[in-house]
C-alpha cells in the first residue's frame, strides 16, 4: 500500500469512529454506531497490519489480549462498570507510554528522523506524561471504586490528604517540565536520563493528583481520566503523524471533558474544587453532630401499604442502590405495584450512581422498561402532583436546600422530592450525606423514614406487597 | 508567504477541528447513555493499537518491539473488551424502548 492509500483508509476510519459516537443520541442507532465504531476499528488496524513486516508478537498480543478483554466484558457485573473502565484507562495511558519509549529507542521503526528532532520531542513528552498520569491516576480510580481501601491506604475512598499537598504536586509538575525541556535539549546520547525522570514523576504525579478525591466524587474523576486517556492517545498520535489517532484521541479527549462539566455541574462544583479534593471530609461530622430534630420512621410493611394504595408513585434511587445492589429488587417491587394498577416512574438525577449514566445502565439491566425511566428535568415539573416519591439511597440530589440561596450546595440542580404530597425515604442512617449537610427534607410532616440497608428494605416491601 | 506547510501545522488542524466535531457530537448524547459512551470512547481510543504495530513491527526484535507488542497486548484488551461490554448494555437498552431520547 503506498502511504496516500494507508492515509485516505485512516482518514475512513476516523469517520467511522465520528459516526459511532453520533450513534448514541439515540438507544435505537447505539447499536449501529458501535458497529461502525468496531469495523472503523477493524478497518485501522488492518491497514496498519497491511504496511508491517514482521507480524507474530503483534497476533499474539492480539489474541492474549483480545481474549483477556472478551472474557472480561461478557463477565463484569454492570455493577462494576466503573472499575472496568477505570481499569481500560489505565490500560491505554501504559501503552502510550511504552510507545514512547519505543520511539526514543528507535525512531526509524516510526519513520522519525534519527536524531528525533526537536519538535517531535515536545510532542513525545506530551504523550508521555499524560499516558502516565491517566496509568497510574486510573489504577489508583480503580483500587477506589472497586473497594480496595482495606488492603492499601492509597486506595481508600476516602480523601487521602496531608499538608503541602498542593505544594508538593505543584513543585513535581514543574520539575517534571524541567526535565522535558531537559529531554528536549539532550543530545541523542544524554536523552534517556531526562526521559526517564520525567516519566518517573509523571506516575508520582498521577497517584498525587486522584488519593485526595473522595468516593461521592468518582464520576468526575472517572470522566476526567477518560479524557486525559484520549489526550494522551492524541499526544501519540502527534509524535507519529498519524492523523487518525489525533482524531480518535481528540474525540475521547472531548467527550470525556463534556461528561467531567456535566458531572461537575449537576454537583454545583467547580472542576478545581474537585480536583483540589478533602471537601466534605471534615465538615460531615460537624453538621451531623448538630442539633437533634424529630423524624418519623416507619416499617417496610407501613412503605408497602402507602405505596400499594398510591396513584402515582416515582422512584428516586441514587447512590446507596447502587451501592446495595437493590436494583433487581427496586424493580420486583415496581412490577408488584404496577400489577396494583399504580403508576410507577424513575427519576434519575445525573450523579445517581458511580459514573455518567450508571444508574441508567443498572435499570436497564434490572429489566426496567425505557419509558419509565425519567431524567430530572423532564419528571421534575410532575413531582408536585406525585403522591409518592421514594427516595431510596439518595440524599443530596433530593434536599431542598439546594433551593435555598446561602445554603453551600446552593443552585444545584435537584429532583424535586419535596413537592409530593408524601416522601418515604430508605437510608442506612441518619448520617450527613456527602455535602455534609442536613437535609430538611427528612424531617418535613409528610415524610416518613425506613431505615435500612436498600436491598433488604425493598425485599421486606416486595414481601409486604404480596 | 512560499514554501510547503510544517505537517505539525496540518496535524495541529486535524487536532482542533476533530475536537469541535467531538464538542458537538457528545453533546447529543441522550444522558441515558452516558455509561455506554465512556465504554465505548473507551474502546475507540484503543486506536493508539496503532503505534503499538509500528513499535513491534521491525523485522528485528528488540527492546522497541517488546515493548510494542506488551502495549499491543494491553490495548487489545481494551479494544475487545469496550465494544463487546458497550454491545451488551446496549442490549439491554433494546427491548421496549420507545420512548426513550424523546427530549432534545
Amino acid at each position: 500500500m503506498s502511504a496516500n492509500q494507508v492515509a485516505l483508509c485512516y482518514l475512513v476510519a476516523s469517520v467511522l469512529f465520528i459516526l459511532a459516537l453520533r450513534g448514541l443520541s439515540h438507544p435505537d442507532s447505539a447499536r449501529r454506531g458501535n458497529l461502525f465504531g468496531i469495523i472503523g476499528m477493524v478497518l485501522a488496524i488492518a491497514t496498519t497490519l497491511a504496511i508491517t513486516k514482521r507480524l507474530d508478537l503483534i497476533v499474539l498480543g492480539i489474541l492474549l489480549g483480545g481474549t483477556i478483554g472478551s472474557i472480561v466484558a461478557r463477565r463484569v457485573q454492570m455493577t462494576q462498570m466503573p472499575e472496568l473502565v477505570a481499569a481500560m484507562h489505565s490500560l491505554v495511558g501504559m501503552a502510550a507510554v511504552l510507545i514512547a519509549i519505543a520511539v526514543v529507542d528507535k525512531p526509524s521503526a516510526f519513520n522519525i528522523a534519527d536524531p528525533i528532532p526537536t519538535g517531535n520531542r515536545l510532542e513525545l513528552f506530551i504523550g508521555t506524561f499524560v499516558g502516565a498520569i491517566t496509568f497510574s491516576g486510573s489504577v489508583i480510580a480503580f483500587g477506589k471504586l472497586a473497594g480496595l481501601g482495606k488492603h492499601f491506604r492509597l486506595f481508600s475512598s476516602a480523601p487521602v490528604v496531608f499538608k503541602g499537598q498542593h505544594l508538593l504536586n505543584l513543585v513535581l509538575a514543574i520539575v517534571m517540565i524541567g526535565f522535558g525541556v531537559a529531554f528536549f535539549l539532550a543530545p541523542k546520547a544524554a536523552q534517556w536520563p531526562p526521559f526517564i525522570a520525567m516519566t518517573a514523576i509523571a506516575f508520582a504525579l498521577g497517584v498525587l493528583i486522584i488519593i485526595p478525591i473522595g468516593g461521592a466524587d468518582m464520576p468526575v474523576v472517572i470522566s476526567m481520566l477518560n479524557s486525559y486517556s484520549g489526550w494522551a492517545a492524541a499526544g501519540i498520535g502527534f509524535s507519529l503523524g498519524n492523523s487518525m489517532l489525533i482524531v480518535a484521541g481528540s474525540l475521547v479527549g472531548s467527550s470525556g471533558a463534556i461528561l467531567s462539566y456535566i458531572m461537575c455541574r449537576a454537583m454545583n462544583r467547580s472542576f478545581f474544587n474537585v480536583i483540589l479534593g478533602g471537601f466534605g471530609a471534615a465538615e460531615g461530622q460537624v453538621a451531623a453532630g448538630g442539633e437533634q430534630k424529630q423524624v418519623k420512621s416507619g416499617a417496610p410493611d407501613d412503605v408497602a401499604f402507602l405505596l400499594a394504595n398510591a396513584e402515582n408513585v416515582v422512584i428516586i434511587p441514587g447512590y446507596g442502590l447502587a451501592v446495595a445492589r437493590a436494583q433487581h429488587a427496586v424493580k420486583e417491587m415496581a412490577s408488584k405495584l404496577i400489577a396494583k394498577g399504580v403508576n410507577v416512574r424513575y427519576a434519575i438525577h445525573p450523579v445517581a450512581g458511580r459514573m455518567p449514566g450508571h444508574m441508567n445502565v443498572l435499570l436497564a439491566e434490572a429489566e426496567v422498561p425505557y419509558d419509565q425511566v425519567f431524567e430530572m428535568e423532564d419528571i421534575n415539573p410532575d413531582l408536585g402532583m406525585t403522591d409518592i416519591a421514594f427516595v431510596l439511597g439518595a440524599n443530596d440530589v433530593v434536599n431542598p436546600l439546594a433551593e435555598q440561596s446561602g445554603s453551600p450546595i446552593y443552585g444545584m440542580p435537584i429532583v424535586e422530592a419535596h413537592k409530593a404530597r408524601t416522601v418515604l425515604v430508605n437510608k442506612r442512617s441518619m448520617a450527613a450525606g456527602y455535602a455534609g449537610l442536613d437535609n430538611p427534607l427528612f424531617y418535613m410532616d409528610k415524610t416518613m423514614m425506613v431505615f435500612g440497608d436498600a436491598k433488604k428494605v425493598v425485599e421486606e416491601i416486595v414481601k409486604a406487597l404480596d | 508567504m512560499t514554501g510547503l506547510v510544517d505537517p505539525t501545522v496540518t496535524e495541529l488542524a486535524v487536532f482542533v477541528l476533530a475536537i469541535f466535531v467531538g464538542y458537538h457530537v457528545v453533546w447529543n448524547v441522550t444522558p441515558a447513555l452516558h455509561t455506554p459512551l465512556m465504554s465505548v470512547t473507551n474502546a475507540i481510543s484503543s486506536v493508539i493499537m496503532v503505534g503499538a504495530i509500528l513499535a513491534a513491527g521491525p523485522r528485528e526484535i528488540d527492546f522497541g518491539s517488546i515493548l510494542g507488542a506488551v502495549a499491543v497486548g494491553l490495548v487489545a484488551i481494551n479494544t475487545f473488551g469496550g465494544f463487546l461490554v458497550t454491545q451488551r448494555m446496549l442490549e439491554m437498552f433494546k427491548k421496549k424502548a420507545p420512548k426513550v431520547g424523546q427530549k432534545g
